[in-house]
């Protein structure tokens, strides 16, 4: 029994991550129905910003601010410059773009850093265990780290005007610019604070895989998953997805699948919700009219 | 829906009719094929066997994407059904190479309708979604250690060369290379036959206007899995031939960025385009060759750099491009001429 409560709790510590990047995925999509098959390529490039800057000698907590302010604007330029003339083409053209960018990070990655596994460094020590063994000190410390990403993310949208612009523009571009809201700007912001999100997601998750350039793939698989599981447009759902799918994760690699074929399990999840509730744990069921 | 325009408006070179100047490019082309095997040495062959297969390839995400409007992002692990489906019988079993073809094409063929199936309630993105997920999740299904025993687990599997058959003076790599042209004009006869009769036209109909598509009697779910479960087999004979070809398959070897070179050999040759899928081939098999020169992540970053351009500047690839270039130039003559 203590080893399932074992699976579950390192589960919801990586699930933290999954819901990260989920949220970041979510919130692309709220603003503009795209899916942003670059997010994790995104995420790995500020991972590495962030242990060049490290290696440099900035202390860990100043890298980490300095790296979030940076993928933010990395976010907003890229939004600018290379989806908004696509906002409104077909899906191929757009898939195209975000495959393409994820093609061009992944190789600038490899070539500026080389595609040699690196060690990141944890701000909460190594692995030393914690709690009976539950947990160890860095899991504790990167959960805590982004369920306080989540909540600022969450204060920011309930209880800032700006908030509710980004909402506005979100949910209604047409009525949100008419009341004065600059809608592209909300939308080169969404990116930004979904690249920063990201980027927190990649430097929390980077100490436990290792560095390299493709670190992210799966767990972009396994936010999608999450995303998903709790629907695509809704934030809190994708927040509960990605914890979902963590635990789910580790739990179905404990004990029936094999650590082997965990990525199946993302895979398997994904299919089963929309095949069975196409639109999430708390998303709404989308309807069009014929 | 979204869907309506899901692809680009371009070369469909599905209208039909077998011209007189393509009779002639077709019979020009196959001839200029058949000669470079006794002019470029081996390894040219090589790629240019290589070139065929991953033609194949592209060749089946023309008929589900540009045709059918069925956007994958996962053909990679189809590719990897065909390629192990070859490779384990040749090896574990001793079937000829040429036999292994067909179980191929079923095999991926099979699969490919078991992913189709769900795919029909997912437009799109979704689909998309998880056709990705399906080739991040491939490598790994591979290496599973109860397959092991089937599939040489991380190790993978080694095959035999093929041998000239009745005598024939052609050294393997020329014989190799002959039969992928075969299987290759095969495939793209298939291909071409297909997509231009009734079933291509409602193929398009459904990639089009969906709702239409119905309302006018075609059923929308038999046409969409009977597109995905083809498409899956093309990919699949494209896999045998490239086991063929190398005579090697391992599971890392068929990871997420293979089934992303076939998207990007699609776009650079044209989405709806039958011809651009050779364009598409030879630009997977050749473009790393050349950048490989300058960097290993160089191939990477150009594809990614040339995908965005194409989409912005080209969306209908080469083939369109060509297409309307042809177009303008005989349009403008027969101005002139009728000016005259």
């Amino acid at each position: 029994m203590s080893g399932l409560a074992h699976q579950v709790i390192s589960g919801l510590a990586s699930g933290s991550i999954y819901a990260a990047v989920a949220l970041a995925l979510v919130m692309i999509y709220q603003a503009t129905h795209h899916v942003n098959f670059a997010q994790g390529e995104m995420a790995t490039l500020s991972t590495y910003i962030c242990l060049t800057l490290i290696n440099a000698g900035v202390p860990y907590w100043g890298a980490f601010v300095i790296t979030v302010i940076v993928s933010f604007i990395m976010g907003a330029v890229v939004e600018r410059v290379l989806i908004r003339p696509v906002n409104n083409a077909p899906i191929l053209t757009v898939v195209g773009v975000f495959i393409g960018l994820l093609l061009v990070i992944n190789a600038t990655d490899g070539w500026i850093f080389d595609y040699i596994i690196k060690p990141f460094p944890s701000p909460f020590g190594g692995g030393q265990p914690m709690l009976d063994g539950f947990i160890s000190s860095h899991e504790l410390g990167e959960t805590g780290v982004t369920l306080l990403v989540l909540l600022l993310v969450y204060l920011f949208f309930r209880h800032t005007t700006l908030g509710l612009a980004m909402r506005a523009a979100a949910f209604n571009p047409t009525s949100a610019r008419l009341c004065g809201v600059r809608v592209n700007r909300m939308l080169a912001l969404g990116w930004g604070m979904a690249a920063a999100i990201g980027a927190v997601a990649g430097m929390m998750v980077a100490p436990i895989v290792f560095l390299d350039p493709n670190m992210m793939f799966g767990i972009l698989i396994y936010a999608f998953a999450g995303a998903l599981l709790g629907g695509i447009d809704s934030p809190l759902g994708a927040v509960i997805g990605g914890f979902l799918v963590g635990v789910l994760e580790n739990v179905f690699g404990a004990y029936i699948v094999g650590t082997e074929l965990k990525l199946t399990v993302a895979l398997i999840i994904i299919v089963a919700v929309l095949l069975i509730k196409p639109a999430g744990l708390l998303g709404r069921p989308v309807q069009s009219r014929v | 829906m979204r869907d309506a325009n899901l692809a680009p408006i371009g070369a469909d070179e599905t209208r039909g009719r077998l011209e007189p100047w393509r009779v002639a490019a077709i019979v020009v082309f196959l001839v200029i094929a058949i000669a470079l095997m006794f002019l470029v040495s081996s390894y040219r062959l090589f790629q240019l066997s290589m070139t065929i297969s991953y033609a194949c390839a592209v060749l089946s995400l023309t008929v589900l994407i540009g045709i059918n409007g069925q956007l994958s992002l996962g053909h990679g692990a189809f590719y990897a059904v065909g390629a192990y489906a070859t490779a384990i019988l040749m090896a574990n079993y001793n079937w000829p190479y040429w036999a292994t073809i067909p179980v191929a094409a079923v095999a991926a063929g099979i699969i490919g309708f078991l992913v189709g199936f769900p795919a029909l309630r997912l437009a799109g993105l979704y689909l998309a979604l998880v056709t990705l997920a399906l080739a991040v999740a491939a490598p790994q299904i591979l290496k599973v250690d109860a397959l092991s025993g089937l599939t040489g687990g991380v190790q993978g599997l080694s095959t035999d060369k093929a041998e000239a058959p009745f005598g024939l003076p052609l050294n393997p790599d020329q014989w190799i290379y002959l039969f992928c042209l075969a299987i290759g004009c095969v495939v793209f006869l298939l291909g071409w036959n297909l997509t231009r009769g009734r079933i291509g036209r409602a193929m398009m109909a459904i990639r089009d206007q969906p709702l239409a598509a119905e309302s006018m009697g075609i059923n929308l779910a038999a046409v969409k899995t009977r597109t995905f479960a083809i498409s899956a087999a093309f990919a699949g004979v494209a896999g045998a031939l490239t086991t063929i070809v190398v005579q090697f398959v391992a599971p890392d070897s068929f990871n997420l960025f293979i089934s992303i070179w076939f998207f990007v050999g699609l776009v650079v040759g044209g989405v709806a385009s039958i011809p651009g899928a050779l364009f598409g081939g030879a630009f997977i098999e050749f473009v790393p060759n050349i950048a490989n020169d300058i960097s290993k992540a160089a191939p990477g970053a150009i594809y990614g750099i040339i995908l965005m351009a194409f989409m912005y500047v080209l969306p209908t690839g080469v083939a369109g491009g060509l297409h309307r270039l042809f177009r303008r130039l005989f349009a403008r003559r027969h101005r002139t001429a009728t000016a005259r």
